[in-house]
């Protein structure tokens, strides 16, 4: 695709002003309270993340964690300076005050290491399991990937807790990286997260976030790229029952030519107060040229009393690309399948079970981890178990 | 048995100008084992008989009845008239991601049957009727329709067909946008349908093709929600030659 000179003057290409890349700081005070009005925070409800995205007390933390080491790669809570030299090494400058306050504030860093060229075919498996929602706390993960390594790191909350993370991810060129982080909480867990990473040159990422459970959960993920010909798939599947949030930032910032970012996240809503956020940011700089990218959001709604944002926004400064795309869409159940498969017998509360059911296996066979697409499929009739399998009302109208 | 009527039939659909009248009264009664082709121009209301009797939502009867060996199909959901035994095969048969062929098959046989079917007969069952088809093994492990050409589309529709078996299929321009290979396929598949013991086939359509390789028993012209014409075999070669003009102009008067 090639731009005119004209179209090329009427692209503000020098200086952009907008929220998809305000300037970060590492610095705290540079960063006030939010108050609920910023773009950023205008669809979290600021009053239940109990001061998380403001000053609340960063307490010694009440969650467990524990993970299986393969061998090879280097997994430990580190301090002091080296804890320190981690701080940023994905290239995130924070743009929220939480994101800073981690960074300045915690002592210790959950490393992964996976030194480059180790080839680890097991998952490598961080249990993270809050015990405490009275206990604000927060924590920095770094997972760095050696380059040309292989490596897959699940992060798997569960249980009770009030915590605001910083997981910084490094992708070494060449690199094969899959980071799923598994959002499984207890019903009173309050989750602020920001997912950070680095893409190498010619690495190839993918970044699963899943978010079945607690009462707010919401997560930033961010993608940049360290050198040309970097992809990231970045794929996301929720949950949200009566009176959760589920919040999911994503920000591909094409920062080297020839990368790709391709996002799909689908999600579900069922109960009085739903709520669930999508965002889809996607910047092309002016010198990330010849770059792919496309983003998908479906939501699938099962019920009166849910509210699904989906927001995809695409800014781009230069015009030679090979493609750029997104994609929204907010329903009920689609009247069309409904009737096809009722057409071969199949009863409506079945028909509907198989439609949900297709809806997210559709997503959870691209995970690539067997135990955990199986798992996620039994979370999955579980959820439908609430609501989808009891007997529901005929809907169809009534779309958002 | 298989005993298909239907009788004074009026149907219609909610438009932005109110509800628009499509099936003006149409009677036409399948007995055991026929096969009746219906043909017609676009927009004469073919579609809508099909989807009428298997129960679409946006149509809307208005008067008479349709009954399949004396049971009242019009009072049964969507769902109890294929377990009923009746089958329609789509024009557009609808996109289910991330179900495969195979779960979609087994769960629509569980539902016809009451039971579960057989293991290992009915993996075989599949694998001959999607063979049947030209359709290779894989087939089953995709998404349904998801990708499909227009020709798999309608093979699979006629695997649907041989292997929840019903007591009457009704085929709606099951031909349409086949290349000649394909048609001869799912014609085969029709005919092996029909050749059993009792089984009642509305075949509709637009052209004579697919007539040359199923035989109907009678075959009715269907111009503006009516049938205006009927006969035997003969009168779609009368048709072919002669095109609806005639059926059409008075139609319009």
């Amino acid at each position: 695709m090639t731009v005119t000179d004209s179209v090329r003057s009427a692209l503000e290409v020098d200086k952009v002003e907008s929220h998809l890349h305000p300037e970060g700081s590492f610095d705290v005070a540079d960063h006030a309270v939010p108050t609920g009005r910023e773009e950023i925070w205008r669809f979290t409800p600021l009053k239940r993340l109990r001061g998380l995205h403001a000053d609340a007390e960063f307490a010694p933390s009440a969650t467990a964690c524990t993970w299986n080491t393969p061998a090879g790669v280097r997994i430990e809570g580190v301090d002091g300076d080296e804890a320190r030299s981690l701080r940023g090494v994905s290239g995130l400058v924070p743009n929220t005050r939480f994101a800073a306050r981690v960074l300045a504030e915690v002592p210790a860093t959950l490393l992964v290491d996976v030194p480059a060229e180790a080839d680890v075919t097991e998952p490598i498996v961080v249990e993270l399991t809050g015990e405490d929602v009275e206990v604000t706390e927060a924590g920095h993960v770094v997972l760095r990937f050696g380059n040309h390594s292989r490596a897959t790191v699940v992060l798997n909350h569960t249980g009770h807790a009030s915590m605001a993370q910083v997981v910084e991810v490094v992708v070494g060129d060449g690199a094969q990286v899959s980071v799923i982080s598994l959002q499984d909480w207890a019903d009173d867990a309050v989750h602020l997260t920001h997912h950070e990473t680095t893409v190498g040159r010619d690495a190839t990422y993918k970044h699963v976030a899943v978010s079945f459970g607690g009462d707010v959960v919401r997560m930033d993920a961010n993608v940049s790229y360290a050198g040309p010909g970097g992809s990231a798939e970045l794929l996301g599947l929720y949950f949200a029952d009566a009176g959760q949030h589920i919040e999911h930032r994503l920000f591909a910032d094409h920062t080297a030519p020839r990368t790709k970012s391709h996002a799909v996240y689908k999600g579900a809503l069922q109960g009085q107060g739903a709520h669930t956020v999508w965002i889809g940011n996607v910047l092309i700089r002016k010198v990330a040229e010849g770059i792919e990218t496309y983003e998908e959001n479906r939501n699938l709604v099962l019920s009166d009393g849910c509210q699904a944002d989906s927001v995809p926004n695409l800014e781009i400064e230069t015009g030679e690309i090979e493609g750029a795309g997104h994609a929204s869409a907010t329903a009920r159940f689609d009247d069309e399948q409904l009737f096809y498969l009722r057409a071969r017998g199949i009863d409506d509360k079945e028909a509907r079970r198989l439609v949900v059911h297709g809806f997210f296996n559709d997503l959870i066979r691209k995970i690539g981890v067997p135990s955990i697409e199986d798992r996620l499929m039994t979370t999955v009739e579980a959820e439908l178990a609430k609501n989808v399998l009891k007997d529901t009302p005929s809907t169809s109208s009534g779309q958002r | 048995m298989s005993k298909l009527e239907i009788n004074d039939l009026q149907v219609s659909v909610e438009t932005e100008d109110g509800p628009k009248q499509i099936l003006k009264g149409v009677t036409l009664t399948i007995n055991d084992g026929e096969t009746h082709a219906i043909m017609g121009p676009n927009g004469s209301g073919k579609s809508t008989l099909a989807y009428s009797i298997a129960g679409h939502p946006k149509y809307t009867i208005t008067g008479g009845t349709v009954t399949l060996d004396g049971e009242d199909v019009l009072a049964m959901s969507v769902d109890e008239r294929a377990r009923a035994g009746l089958f329609l095969a789509m024009q557009y048969p609808v996109e289910v991601p991330g179900v495969s062929v195979a779960n979609f098959l087994r769960t629509a046989k569980t539902a016809i049957d009451g039971e579960a079917p057989k293991l290992r007969t009915w993996v075989k069952d599949v694998n001959t009727a999607l063979e049947n088809l030209d359709l290779d093994a894989s087939f089953s492990g995709r998404s349904v329709n998801e990708g499909f050409s227009g020709g798999e589309k309608k093979r699979h529709e006629i695997a649907q067909l041989e292997l929840l078996d019903p007591k009457v299929a009704i085929l709606d321009e099951t031909d349409s946008g086949l290349d000649i290979d394909a048609l001869r396929i799912v014609s085969e598949g029709v005919n092996r349908f029909r050749s059993q013991e009792g089984k009642g086939v509305l075949l509709i359509t637009h052209y004579t093709r697919i007539l040359r390789y199923i035989t109907p028993d009678h075959v009715h012209v269907f111009v503006d929600g009516r049938i205006a014409e009927q006969g035997g075999p003969e009168l779609a070669d009368q048709l072919e030659a002669e095109g609806y003009d005639k059926y059409t102009k008075t139609a319009t008067v």
